[in-house]
């Protein structure tokens, strides 16, 4: 019975291997060591104290968004409009650090982000009413509002937002330092952006664990009827969760505008919001797992931008890797079910 | 053809639900499969049918073993099952419906096929219309369409389950005399699986009855009712006696309410029901009872009428809204429509609480909790999931979890699916919240229950609701005259 | 605009639409069998980017439909396998696959792009081909047009009036009824999830062979979303969904025109055209317009009525089905 159970704890080792031998069979296929190539990305990562930096300065607004998936997920959405939600955060947090001048950088960073993130639930809005009074499902409104987001953010850097020496489709004009984040030596790393995340990790923690409302959410994705039947508005619910979710998105946009980059750029989001949706389902949907997933995916990530730099091979290798690890675990990550399939059956007299 | 049974067994887990059945059948009989709720009958016939494998024994036809490996083997071999909810694809057309698995040719034969199934409605005076679509057809339409397609799968045998539930009168007799034409005639076998005495004296030649797994007994019909009843119940059952508790205020008045849905109108319902009274809706399924009491709970919205609880014009109101005005709803799915799989009882507790902090007090709520499991005998334990849990405490959890006290307890099927003991234990919770002041409005398939519970009784026919009936005076004859929508 | 300019812009609107039609049959047929394929955006690009560079290999365009039709073939059949076989969420193990097959063609095609490649032949159709206006449309086009004028009549047909056809639909309405009368209802849906996908493998592979040719990094992207949502405002029909392809296809067209004549009024508005169509009429699906409109119609045509513009899903899509 030992081995079994060892066996069983030990499993999800399997689809992380198979995982890293398909991404080293891709590279044999290019010629290149996977060795090299995996050491490369640790260095690409870690080599020295601006590439960790980096990693952190990643990892911060993807962690964000994995919290705020987390809600969604546990009122049973599938929130694919997450990236557009990141966009409208960074153009909220733009348009301030462009029109507006506060006395300090106090009010000036606190009004951004609050513009930030209402921007981002406001986003997020949409798609919940369009589901809920309008019947379309969430993968489908949040497509389509990520498109639209995308075409506003490439609007406001031709047109109004752009820089003096004319729309370049590359950004918007650079902020003024006043309206930044802070930042950590030369690094994109904001200190104050980790401190959001612990803020932000604490909420959703009790949120989930310790509130009526986390309990409502959980029924609500679970079993919508009975939960309607036990008292849970879905309607007020699945916006009160899309909300949530969209307004952490949006700091964490706000974060990328204001700290990552110093304007507002074409690919704001990069990828941060579909990325997010990976980690938690790697995560099994677990809040503990979260922060470390999303850490090792900011590191893989941008390490290989450092391997497309030396070795010519493609920055996707970073995005394959990944994509295959929650894949492979997705499948074949839960011992039980490759085992028989027992089919328990009812029977009602 | 002739059917032999021998020594069936079926268990699920440790429920016993066909205990080594033996019986035979000879071709050219009608046959009645009685028994109580829980008794057996669907599964042996499921079994039979090829729906379901034996765990052990065997079935005979003519004398050669048989095993079946799915229905649609049992009908090449001549055994068909004509199911409650007949499995036909509403999308369809009735022409589709038909073709579909009848053999293996790409294209559809529909000039062949028009014509056979115009041959077989006329055979036994079924009025069909080729082109219609399943979904706007009538249950019993639905069922006459089934029929056809088994016999032209070439059924000997059939099955019939509960088939009178939801058809109209009138083609309850068409059946009936189909029904005879094939056995008689034809020489098939019928089975007829029902609780309804009246009519398997009516139509069948023979009957067996089940109880608790077993065979214990049969008949030759027409026979008394009571010899099949003592079959059945081993006692004919008691009429409970209780003191009646309803009082002169109205609990509830309902004033010519009309609901109106795609496949059933209800018009013209005045009813009343006082405070500590229980009110029972008898009726085929589909009748129109259900939607009565979910235009009462504010599940479905009203076309014409007022609906009065304690005085106050409710009209209108959202399920929420009626909710906190102490209206409670409790469905028959349990788990599909009360209770969600995967929260712990603990977490319904919570849930349930007309009022919340919004910080959860876990241990307070585990208290409330053990409280409820030991006031409501639930067997489990705080963390227990309810998906978990068997039936019967996941019908104890659902009343576990009603706000007390209740102005109104409106109720679908309360002890559908359950055990004597679990049906009597519901039952006593319910008399506790009569006393309390609650008024109950409840519908129930098993008119036993009706007549044994209720103070007053309605009876649902088509969507019309007869006169109301006084339970202790009537009788279950009576009642099914009303039903079958005579006077 | 002349009538040659207006004839040319409507002949190009059809071809750019042909392998999004095709996308649209091939997943219609997976889900009117029970299965919700999400992976599609990532199975185009693979398949473009495959498509393209066995084209390109080979010097045959024909080898280069093949490659991606077995693409498409892979990434259904793992969908399949998860979600049937492995009781996976459909959705989660297509999503995932999407955004894999993004990073897969970009990794494997990355020393492809940018580079000219073999195209699919153009074949007007004699007579047919003279006819006035539509002559020039819809008959004087690639072989990919033709190809999606016969997929689309060939699935109806298929659909509709054949044997297979029925136990195709029974397994995505009931599925337990289906397995009563004898259908192996989860061997077809793995067949036709796996038939759906090689027709979307194909529509990548067009797309990259004849629409937009070549190989760039992201050539497709969105393309697979986007048959997505046409196949549910096509109401699960090959002919509506052609349709709404056709007429996504239109008002992209019509933006870049309408962008040529009045350039001072922003791009914004323009692009936006599609996807904010797109939400109109997903409303208009989840809505009881239709219905309204259908009870204004005289009581004989509703049923009819009803079932042409009839816009609910298959009543088993995205259900799992566990045979005993």
């Amino acid at each position: 019975m030992n081995t079994k159970r060892i066996a069983s704890a030990l499993w999800p080792i399997v689809p992380i291997l198979g995982a890293l031998l398909f991404t080293s069979g891709l590279l044999l296929l290019f010629d290149a060591s996977p060795l090299e190539a995996f050491q490369s990305m640790f260095k690409g990562a870690f080599g020295d104290q601006s590439k960790t930096l980096s990693v952190l300065a990643f990892w911060i607004p993807l962690t964000l968004c994995s919290l705020g998936l987390l809600i969604t997920f546990t009122a049973g959405l599938w929130n694919i409009g997450v990236e557009g939600q990141i966009i409208l955060g960074s153009i909220g947090a733009s348009w301030i650090a462009l029109k507006v001048h506060a006395p300090n950088a106090f009010l000036q960073i606190t009004l951004e982000l609050i513009v930030a993130m209402a921007a981002g639930a406001l986003w997020a809005a949409l798609s919940a009413i369009l589901k809920t009074r309008g019947k379309v499902h969430e993968i489908f409104s949040g497509l389509a509002l990520n498109n639209l987001a995308i075409i506003l953010t490439n609007y406001l850097i031709s047109g109004p937002w752009q820089p003096p020496e004319g729309g370049t489709f590359r950004g918007t004009t650079p902020f003024p330092d006043a309206a930044l984040l802070p930042r950590f030596a030369e690094s994109r790393f904001s200190p104050l952006s980790l401190v959001f995340l612990i803020i932000a990790l604490v909420i959703v923690f009790v949120a989930l664990r310790g509130t009526f409302w986390g309990l409502k959410l959980k029924a609500l994705g679970k079993n919508p009827f009975s939960a309607f039947l036990l008292g849970v508005s879905s309607e007020k619910e699945v916006i009160l969760a899309m909300m949530f979710c969209g307004a952490l998105a949006g700091l964490g946009g706000a974060v990328r505008v204001l700290s990552w980059f110093d304007s507002l750029r074409q690919s704001i989001s990069g990828g941060i919001g579909f990325l997010a949706l990976l980690v938690v389902m790697l995560a099994n949907y677990r809040l503990i797992w979260v922060p470390f997933i999303a850490f090792f995916f900011s590191a893989v990530l941008n390490g290989s931008i450092t391997l497309q730099l030396r070795t010519q091979l493609h920055s996707s290798l970073g995005g394959i890797l990944t994509g295959l690890l929650v894949l492979f675990v997705l499948l074949f990550g839960d011992p039980k079910a490759l085992g028989l399939r027992r089919k328990k059956e009812e029977q009602n007299e | 053809m002739n059917i032999e049974l021998r020594e069936i067994r079926k268990y699920f887990d440790h429920v016993k639900a066909n205990d080594g059945i033996s019986l035979t059948l000879e071709a050219g009989k009608i046959y009645g499969l009685l028994g109580e709720n829980g008794a057996g009958k669907s599964t042996l016939m499921k079994i039979l049918s090829g729906y379901q494998p034996a765990d052990s024994g065997e079935i005979l036809l003519d004398d050669h073993t048989q095993h079946f490996s799915s229905p649609a083997q049992a009908l090449s071999s001549g055994i068909g099952m004509l199911y409650q909810e007949p499995l036909d694809f509403p999308p369809f057309r009735i022409i589709d419906n038909y073709l579909l698995g009848r053999d293996n040719r790409i294209a559809l034969d529909y000039k062949t096929v028009s014509a056979e199934l115009n041959e077989y409605a006329s055979r036994y005076n079924f009025s069909l219309d080729i082109g219609a679509f399943i979904d706007t057809l009538s249950l019993g339409e639905r069922q006459q369409l089934e029929l056809i397609r088994l016999l032209a799968g070439g059924a000997q045998v059939l099955i019939l389950d509960e088939p009178t539930t939801g058809i109209s009168a009138e083609q309850k007799q068409l059946l009936f005399s189909s029904m005879r034409k094939l056995a008689h005639d034809e020489g098939k076998i019928i089975i007829l699986v029902s609780h309804k005495l009246d009519e398997v004296q009516e139509l069948c030649d023979q009957a067996f009855v089940l109880r608790r797994g077993k065979l214990v007994g049969g008949s030759d019909l027409p026979c008394q009712n009571e010899k099949l009843v003592e079959m059945m119940f081993a006692q004919i059952p008691a009429r409970s006696e209780r003191t009646a508790m309803a009082q002169k205020e109205l609990a509830l008045e309902l004033r010519d309410l009309t609901i109106s849905t795609y496949r059933l109108t209800v018009s013209g319902i005045n009813l009343n029901v006082c405070v500590g009274e229980i009110f029972g809706l008898a009726g085929l399924e589909g009748s129109g009872q259900e939607l009565v009491l979910k235009a009462c709970a504010g599940l479905l919205p009203s076309a014409h009428g007022k609906i009065i609880l304690a005085g106050q014009d409710v009209t209108g109101w959202s399920y929420h809204r009626m909710q906190k005005a102490d209206i409670a709803y409790v469905a028959a799915g349990r788990l599909e429509a009360g209770l969600v799989a995967g929260l712990s009882i603990t977490e319904h507790v919570v849930l349930a609480q007309p009022e919340h902090t919004f910080f959860i007090d876990w241990k307070t709520s585990e208290q409330e909790t053990l409280n409820r499991i030991s006031d409501y005998q639930i067997v489990g334990t705080p963390d227990t999931n309810a998906d978990q849990l068997s039936g019967g405490n996941q019908q104890r959890l659902l009343f576990a979890l009603l706000k007390t006290p209740l102005k109104l307890l409106l109720m679908e099927h309360p002890t559908r699916g359950l055990d004597v003991r679990s049906t009597n234990w519901i039952w006593e919770l319910l008399y506790n919240r009569r006393e309390q002041g609650s008024a109950i409005l409840f519908m129930s398939a098993d008119l036993d229950e009706i007549v044994e519970r209720s103070d007053r009784i309605a009876v649902f026919s088509g969507g019309v609701m007869s006169r109301i009936v006084d339970a202790k005076q009537t009788t279950v004859e009576e009642l099914g005259h009303l039903i079958g929508g005579r006077e | 605009m002349n009538e040659p300019e207006f004839v040319r812009v409507l002949a190009s609107i059809i071809l750019a639409s042909s392998p999004l039609i095709i996308a649209v049959c091939g997943e219609t047929l997976t889900e009117r069998a029970g299965v919700v394929n999400l992976s599609l955006d990532g199975t185009m690009l693979m398949a473009a980017m495959t498509g393209f560079v066995i084209a390109l290999e080979t010097d045959s365009v024909w080898f280069g439909f093949l490659a991606g039709a077995i693409i498409g073939m892979i990434f259904a059949a793992i969908v399949a396998f998860g979600s049937i076989t492995l009781g996976k969420s459909a959705v989660a193990v297509g999503f995932v696959l999407t955004l894999l097959g993004d990073d897969l063609s970009a990794f494997l095609g990355q020393n492809y792009t940018r580079i000219p490649g073999p195209t699919v032949k153009h074949v007007g159709i004699p007579i047919l081909e003279n006819i006035p206006i539509i002559g020039p449309i819809f008959f004087d086009q690639d072989i990919v047009v033709y190809f999606a004028y016969i997929l689309v009549a060939f699935s109806w047909w298929y659909l509709n009036r054949t044997q297979p056809g029925l136990r195709l639909r029974s397994s995505g309405e009931r599925p337990d009824a289906a397995f009563a009368r004898g259908i192996s209802v989860n061997r077809l849906r793995y067949l036709y999830t796996i038939v759906g996908g090689s027709l979307v493998g194909i529509a990548g592979a067009a797309y990259s062979l004849d629409v937009k040719i070549g190989w760039s990094d992201g050539h497709t992207r969105g393309l697979g979303w986007i048959a997505l949502a046409i196949v549910i405002f096509g109401g699960w029909s090959p002919i509506r969904g052609a349709l709404g392809a056709i007429l996504f296809g239109a008002t992209k067209a019509l933006a870049t025109i309408l962008q040529r004549t009045f350039p001072e009024v922003s791009v914004v508005a323009f692009n936006a055209i599609p996807w904010l169509l797109m939400i109109a009429v997903l409303v208009l699906v989840g809505s009881d317009i239709t219905e309204r409109l259908i009870m204004l119609a005289p009581q004989k045509m509703q049923p009819a009525l009803r079932r042409w513009l009839r816009i609910s899903p298959p009543m088993a899509l995205g259900t799992t089905f566990v045979e005993k």
